[in-house]
């Protein structure tokens, strides 16, 4: 192992262990208002009078006539108001905050507050959309966006085909459930207003502000606060609150408290994409798959948000960790009266990589070939070009790690010894994936930019300034880890707090498993040009992103190299299930990582084991389904993530000995990667058990029921 | 409605004059200030809100303040004190138990409670002890290896 690997402790581990680190809502200022948002009860309606009754002294209405700029929040497409103003596309959508000193005297204004609607016909599935001629929620047609790419030439290989298969999948919408709700704190004071909160990127936030404020950068500064958990959700939808606390700071000159109870947080923030993933594969005689043709489709909610870059991902990662030589590709991104659709770690890849496992798997079965070899055949390897046909160039270890998943799980003997059982069924199912690190195509170049700063103090100590924030992934214990290694200095003497815009350059979003990677290397970087002038008393160094040489992107055609690097997984599932209840009983997780060389070992564990459990509630026990626009699923109660019971024992290998050249000491992404793989496993375990074709996640036991007793389906 | 509610809070005898319906959370993070006690959902699904209630461990959410008049109440910020404590965070620390730490005071009150009726917990005694708190950033093995050493390296305190 590395020496970089060695775990420690982590640097925010004291106060989070003793309760002493201050969460947003766990801060309490002199004069501190609270602030709740009303919400439309309609998926689309034409907003008619707001009847608001005369308010007690000190309290107060924020509405859309509050915004000095522009009612737009500002992400993809300029679609998305801060508050409604006319219509409301979407139960849950914002409409005015009341804010005051008292909670329970906002309730009652709010009680009372009465809202005329006019309904319009809403739209609430992909299904509807598609069927939609005319009253489109975005602009002329039933979607946001839509993508093609392809590669080879598909046409030619479908005449030389033997053999056709098709297969259709169906994946459900997923909660990030952060445990700490969405919250900010807004303070005007001194004309500047300072948002603290619990808040994936800093300046997303900071774009919001200035949009919805229309004054200059200096006036404007956002704080991340310690964070009770993102997982994307606090990406782009932070923005919001951040703006609607803003204006009710700047309002009542006090600061202003909004914290969302986790009902709200549901019904109105952002989930993993709904999909529908269609695949035609033509093979030749001795089963090679010659082209593949591949129809995306998601639920993208009422407005635009991230779901096109969402799909991106998507429609990247749908043919898999497999070489193709021949490929159309096609994704659409359909708008419904929905709760917006967005980011969630993973972000277009489980929808992708659930169904073409699926896929591939089912291929085999059709064709009478045997599954394992099938996929191995196959295989991406180093120098194979990509789905968009940009040079792998870098070693990938798929056969390795098929060889190491095998060894650890016993998959291929298992797969055809199950034990037989009148009161149990066995299953074992695998699955093999990638996660692309960093932003899609050339977005690190073009659209990121990041800078990352380093300052040395007389007193020898260093400090990172970044705009990446701690979320429980452990930023401010890595970073400094890569920084104290590169300088070779005590890592106490190594300084790094939580992002604040004020000192913080903007290094980029803390999403797209880019942390490490594109930040920490910047910084390693820094350390080179640190050690350089290091008997200078005091200075600052600073780098900007380069985009490695040998990288191409074109971004109009997606020809190219899609990611700078990929990270690879295999993960195995084992199950039971009873077959009087279908209740599915994971008994073991299997994972084999290849994520370059691992900062902090600990850390890494614990960022894989979170991932496996969240990608195993995403194939089974997370269920969130709507009905007439509205969450069913809107408590804890009922929308459900995994308990210490639901957790199967996790074994797991890290590939110790591929270090990727241009990461710091060799390191790759690794954040999401751990919840892209496991939904394919479990339902080919599933699959495994039933002998019966999974066509969808969650696999309720209602689901399983109705296949066990269903015909075969060929 | 006022009532007059004697209680101990964290070794401490208290008497407050409060509305009794008021939940103990309420209480506790806006009277008290002690914000070791998260709310993550109000419902007594996500057990953040923990607190010991004469060695119990309830969801202060659920609980009328008016519930614990004459109990003895014990909070992160009074368990932090302790010898028992300092053995649970060492285990923490070791095995990486940690991330958003959102959910870890009440994860370590959930450990007090179990391990002082079974101070010598198997791993499924640990999960069922955990299973009214939610974690979403860990996937709880690290948790459940940290109890684990705590109920070796404490021999005795328990």
């Amino acid at each position: 192992m590395d020496r970089i690997s060695t775990p420690i402790k982590r640097f925010d581990f004291d106060d989070k262990i003793s309760g002493q680190a201050r969460y947003c809502a766990d801060i309490i200022l002199p004069g501190m208002l609270y602030a709740r948002t009303v919400r439309a009860d309609r998926p689309r309606a034409r907003i008619g009078a707001i009847g608001i009754p005369s308010l007690p002294s000190g309290y107060y209405i924020i509405d859309h006539r509050d915004i000095p700029g522009k009612n737009t929040v500002p992400i993809v497409y300029d679609d998305q108001p801060f508050f409604a103003r006319d219509t409301v596309n979407y139960i849950g959508e914002p409409l005015l905050l009341v804010v005051g000193p008292d909670k329970e005297v906002i309730l009652q204004i709010i009680d009372s507050i009465r809202i005329d609607y006019l309904d319009l016909d809403p739209i609430l599935s992909i299904e509807a959309a598609d069927k939609r001629q005319d009253d489109f929620i975005f602009g002329d047609q039933p979607w946001f966006v839509e993508y093609h790419y392809s590669k080879g030439d598909l046409e030619q290989a479908i005449q030389n085909a033997c053999h056709v298969v098709e297969d259709e999948y169906e994946t459900g919408y997923q909660e990030q459930l952060y445990l700490e709700p969405q919250s900010v704190l807004a303070v005007f004071a001194d004309e500047q207003i300072t948002v603290y909160g619990s808040i994936q990127c800093p300046y997303y936030v900071e774009e919001a502000l200035l949009q919805a404020l229309g004054w200059p950068q200096d006036r404007i500064r956002v704080v991340q606060l310690p964070t009770g958990g993102g997982f994307g959700g606090k990406e782009e939808f932070p923005s919001i609150l951040a703006v609607h606390a803003a204006l009710a700071s700047i309002k009542t000159g006090q600061p202003v408290q909004l914290v969302y109870d986790r009902q709200e947080d549901i019904i109105c923030s952002t989930k993993r994409h709904p999909a529908v993933i269609k695949y035609k594969s033509y093979l030749d005689q001795e089963g090679h798959i010659l082209g593949r043709r591949i129809e995306c489709k998601t639920d993208a909610g009422a407005y635009a948000g991230l779901s096109s870059v969402v799909l991106q991902r998507l429609i990247l990662s749908a043919s898999g960790v497999y070489n193709i030589d021949n490929l159309e590709v096609n994704g659409r991104a359909y708008a419904t009266n929905k709760m917006v659709s967005g980011a969630f770690r993973g972000f277009g890849g489980p929808q992708a990589f659930f169904a073409i496992e699926m896929h591939m798997e089912n291929i085999a079965r059709r064709l009478n070939l045997d599954p394992w070899q099938f996929r191995q055949k196959h295989f991406l390897h180093q120098d194979d070009t990509s789905s968009t046909g940009g040079i792998l160039k870098n070693d990938i270890r798929l056969d390795q790690m098929a060889g190491e998943i095998d060894a650890m799980s016993g998959y291929r003997l298992k797969r055809h010894n199950q034990p037989q059982s009148p009161d149990k069924l066995f299953g074992i199912g695998c699955s093999f994936f990638f996660h692309g690190c960093g932003f899609t195509g050339s977005g690190e170049r073009d659209l990121i930019k990041s800078r990352v700063r380093l300052r040395k103090y007389r007193d020898n100590k260093v400090q990172i300034f970044v705009s990446s924030t701690e979320l429980g992934q452990g930023v401010l214990t890595t970073l400094r880890k890569i920084v104290a290694e590169s300088l070779h200095i005590p890592i106490d003497q190594v300084v790094h707090y939580y992002p604040d815009t004020a000192s913080s350059p903007d290094s980029g979003p803390t999403v797209a498993s880019r942390t490490i990677m594109i930040v920490g290397r910047l910084l390693q970087d820094c350390c080179e040009d640190m050690k350089v002038r290091w008997e200078e008393p005091e200075f600052e160094v600073f780098r900007d992103y380069k985009y490695p040489v040998g990288l191409s992107w074109d971004k109009e055609k997606f020809v190219g190299h899609a990611y700078p690097e990929y990270s690879w997984g295999a993960n195995v599932v084992e199950v039971e299930i009873d077959p009087l209840t279908c209740v599915v009983d994971v008994k073991g997780i299997y994972a084999v990582y290849d994520i370059g060389t691992p900062i902090d070992i600990k850390i890494v564990q614990g960022q894989i084991e979170g991932g496996l459990v969240q990608g195993l509630g995403y194939g089974c026990i997370e269920i969130l389904n709507t009905a007439g626009g509205k969450v069913v699923q809107n408590n804890l109660t009922n929308y459900i993530i995994p308990t210490a019971m639901d957790c199967p024992p996790i074994k797991c290998k890290i590939i110790d000995d591929n270090p990727y050249p241009d990461g710091p000491f060799g390191a790759r992404g690794l954040g999401e990667l751990p919840v892209v793989g496991v939904a394919p496993a479990l339902a080919l375990a599933v699959q495994n058990a039933i002998g019966k074709k999974i066509n969808k996640i969650p696999l309720t036991p209602e689901y399983i029921m109705e296949l066990m007793h269903s015909a075969d389906d060929d | 409605m006022q009532m007059t509610i004697e209680f101990e809070l964290n070794g401490q005898p208290q008497v407050i004059t409060t509305n009794p319906l008021r939940r103990l959370v309420d209480v506790l993070r806006d009277d008290f200030q002690l914000t070791g006690t998260k709310e993550g959902c109000g419902e007594g699904e996500c057990g953040a809100c923990g607190v010991l209630l004469d060695k119990q461990l309830v969801n202060s959410c659920l609980l009328p303040v008016g519930a614990i008049e004459g109990k003895k109440l014990i909070t992160i910020e009074g368990f932090r004190n302790t010898k028992r404590f300092d053995i649970i965070q060492q285990s923490f620390a070791q095995a990486g138990s940690v991330q958003c730490g959102f959910c870890t005071p009440a994860m370590i009150m959930a450990a007090e409670a179990l391990l002082s009726v079974n101070p010598n917990p198997s791993e499924s005694d640990i999960r069922a002890g955990l299973s009214g708190n939610l974690c979403r950033c860990t996937g709880y093995g690290m948790i459940v290896e940290a109890i684990l050493t705590a109920s070796r390296e404490g021999e005795g305190l328990w």
